[in-house]
């Protein structure tokens, strides 16, 4: 016989045992962000300035103009009658109407593609027509890591994850438990209540290492999205997110009778952080008025420290604020959560 | 020594029932006891109570000479406890369950042993989602035994389990209290009360109503037999007056029950007596006096749809 191991690790492991026989929990886990990582990935790849749609009067020059406009990179001409081309402007649909020679260029200067338009097509048409360059410059595009849309989304898709599975990894399972009984079953040994609910933390932990794990290697070795600060710095993040997302996931769940109810009130508390936690767009968008209140979200905090650390490589002083929020976060929900917990 | 499981003046109301209301008792150590009652009846909030899982609203209670409040940690240590319809976690193996239940307490026999005495070391690696019903029953009672209680609170054991499981958990009982184990139980079953149980206590509307051995009980009763009959049309009470041995008559849902010193000499007078006054028998069936029919006596209802 094996020896008796002591009752935390016991529920430790058993917590991680039927976590990895769901197989379904096992795919929104660790399956869904890496999907999600790729679909995002490749929309927003950058795939260089797109060409600015420009019109040409039809006429004798309309030709030559196409063939001229058609060399510069940032245009994309087309030729049209006088009257639709005006229409065409007018919608929107082109930037710049180029009409006879010498050309008038008609356009709206407040837009600025607009202004880049007649800036791009003059020069197209002034070289066409023989004018010499004084001297040929060198074009430095920045492509560097961490300026990039997905370089902006992965740390985003990393604190959404560390939410979610954090949450639902601890509500469902405890809701469940309670509904089943097996709450009141396990109350009605000598177990110690703390064991209980620290043993879901441990297996969290061993999970975030994973997951956290598999979607940074993956970024890594598919975008190439790199950790420019600290590693050490990286994982206190991760840590401190996940206790915080625990224990809110702890404080949901401390009073929910039925899994529908706990799903209602996971999607209150998680929809809004998703929303507004700059997850896939920066939360700078919203009314300034409502900054503050995002700023104070964990997810932002820890969406915010994130991005700190892995983009602009910076170090405890500058993520400081957002640990502390974290920390915040995680004793108020376990104190509450646990003075309120309904055992049966 | 004093009781295993003693109680005084118990009370718990709900909102819209008194579920226990003034109810004493006293359990002896190594003695099986079985609260008896219909559901609704109580059983279950009386055993909660007991169990230290529900706070009554008034009364005291003392298992093992150890009150809930002071010694809670020490009680749970030595008691075990089946719960009315738990269910243990799907997707854990039978002996993982055992190894978890086993981890919380000091002493106890190995996950290992508990397997082979409640037979199921065939199903070790099975997980709990995929037993039978008696399986799972046995699985619950083996997590109560864990622990190598003084004492086992079973609530409902053998509700909705086949003949053959019930039997296989009466085993275990009856081996847990030959080493000297304390046993309280809840049921609606007479059998299982009948064969199992030291004493019983009837418990309706969150009182005792009776209590004693099995044999005193049925003994109150006034008569050891019983005849149940149906006729079309149906005859009054007054066609049993000049039965021998007669006691008493109760009608429900169109069948009369009727309690007699002996059936031989009551059934040929009673058939001939309901033949004569135009009546045609159609059921007629007899048994000797069960718990079922004190209860029906003490209270008019049946047990399983009072």
């Amino acid at each position: 016989m094996r020896e008796i191991r002591p009752a935390l690790i016991e529920l430790t492991i058993v917590r991680v045992k039927e976590f990895v026989r769901e197989t379904e929990a096992l795919f929104w886990v660790f399956g869904f962000p890496l999907l999600m990582t790729v679909a995002l990935g490749f929309a927003f790849r950058d795939s260089g300035p797109e060409r600015v749609p420009v019109g040409i009067v039809e006429g004798p020059a309309a030709a030559g103009q196409l063939k001229a406009l058609a060399s510069s990179p940032a245009l994309q001409p087309r030729i049209y009658g006088a009257d639709e081309g005006r229409a065409e402007l007018r919608r929107g649909k082109i930037s710049l109407l180029v009409a006879g020679t010498p050309p008038v260029y008609r356009f709206d200067p407040a837009r600025p593609e607009a202004r880049t338009a007649r800036l791009e097509a003059d020069d197209a048409l002034q070289i066409a027509a023989g004018r010499r360059s004084a001297f040929e410059p060198r074009d430095e595009r920045v492509e560097e890591q961490g300026a990039r849309y997905v370089d902006f989304l992965v740390p985003g898709l990393l604190g959404m994850n560390l939410m979610s599975t954090g949450m639902w990894g601890i509500g469902f399972v405890v809701v469940n438990a309670r509904m089943k009984k097996l709450l009141k079953r396990l109350v009605a040994t000598p177990m110690k209540k703390s064991d209980f609910l620290v043993s879901h933390f441990l297996s969290r932990i061993v999970f975030l290492i994973l997951e956290v794990g598999a979607l940074v290697a993956f970024a890594w070795f598919a975008f190439d999205v790199r950790i420019h600060g600290s590693w050490l710095l990286f994982s206190a993040i991760c840590f401190l997110g996940a206790t915080a997302f625990a224990g809110l996931g702890t404080l949901v769940a401390s009073r929910v009778r039925t899994i529908e109810a706990v799903s209602g009130l996971m999607n209150l508390v998680m929809v809004p952080m998703w929303i507004c936690s700059g997850v896939f767009f920066s939360y700078e968008r919203f009314p300034r008025a409502a900054i503050p209140f995002i700023r104070a979200l964990p997810l932002t905090a820890v969406n915010d420290a994130l991005r700190a650390v892995m983009n602009d490589g910076l170090g405890l002083a500058a993520v400081a604020p957002m640990l502390i929020n974290l920390s915040i976060w995680t004793v108020v929900s376990y104190v509450v959560g646990l003075k309120i917990f309904r055992w049966q | 020594m004093e009781p295993a499981i003693s109680c005084r003046g118990l009370r718990k109301h709900y909102p819209d029932v008194k579920a226990v209301d003034g109810l004493d008792l006293s359990v002896a150590r190594g003695e099986c006891f079985g609260l008896l009652g219909p559901n609704g009846a109580g059983k279950t909030t009386t055993i909660e109570i007991l169990e230290g899982l529900t706070t009554p609203d008034g009364g005291a209670v003392e298992i093992l000479g150890l009150n809930w409040k002071d010694d809670e940690r020490e009680i749970r240590e030595r008691i075990g406890i089946s719960l009315q319809e738990t269910q243990l976690a799907d997707k854990l193996t039978v002996l993982e369950t055992l190894r978890l239940f086993r981890s919380f307490y000091r002493k106890g026999p190995s996950p290992e042993e508990l397997l082979r005495d409640l037979t199921l070391e065939e199903k070790r690696d099975s997980r709990v989602g995929k037993l039978s019903g008696g399986q799972k029953q046995r699985l619950a009672v083996a997590c109560a035994l864990v622990g190598k209680p003084d004492i086992l609170f079973l609530d409902e054991p053998t509700t909705g389990l086949d003949p053959q499981s019930r039997l296989q958990l009466w085993e275990v009982v009856t081996r847990f209290r030959k080493r000297g184990g304390t046993v309280l139980l809840t049921t609606h079953y007479m059998d299982e009360a009948e064969r199992l149980c030291d004493r019983i206590g009837i418990v309706d509307h969150g009182h005792l109503i009776a209590l004693g051995t099995p044999k005193e009980l049925i003994g109150r009763l006034d008569a050891p037999n019983v005849i149940e009959f149906t006729s079309e049309p149906a005859v009054d009470e007054g066609a049993f007056s000049d039965i021998p041995g007669f006691h008493a008559a109760t009608l429900r849902a169109n069948a009369w029950h009727l309690q007699v010193d002996s059936l031989a000499d009551a059934v040929p007078p009673l058939i001939v007596g309901v033949e004569k006054r135009g009546s045609r028998l159609i059921t007629l069936t007899t048994h000797a006096a069960t718990l079922e029919d004190l209860f029906v006596s003490l209270t008019g209802r049946e047990l399983r749809d009072a």
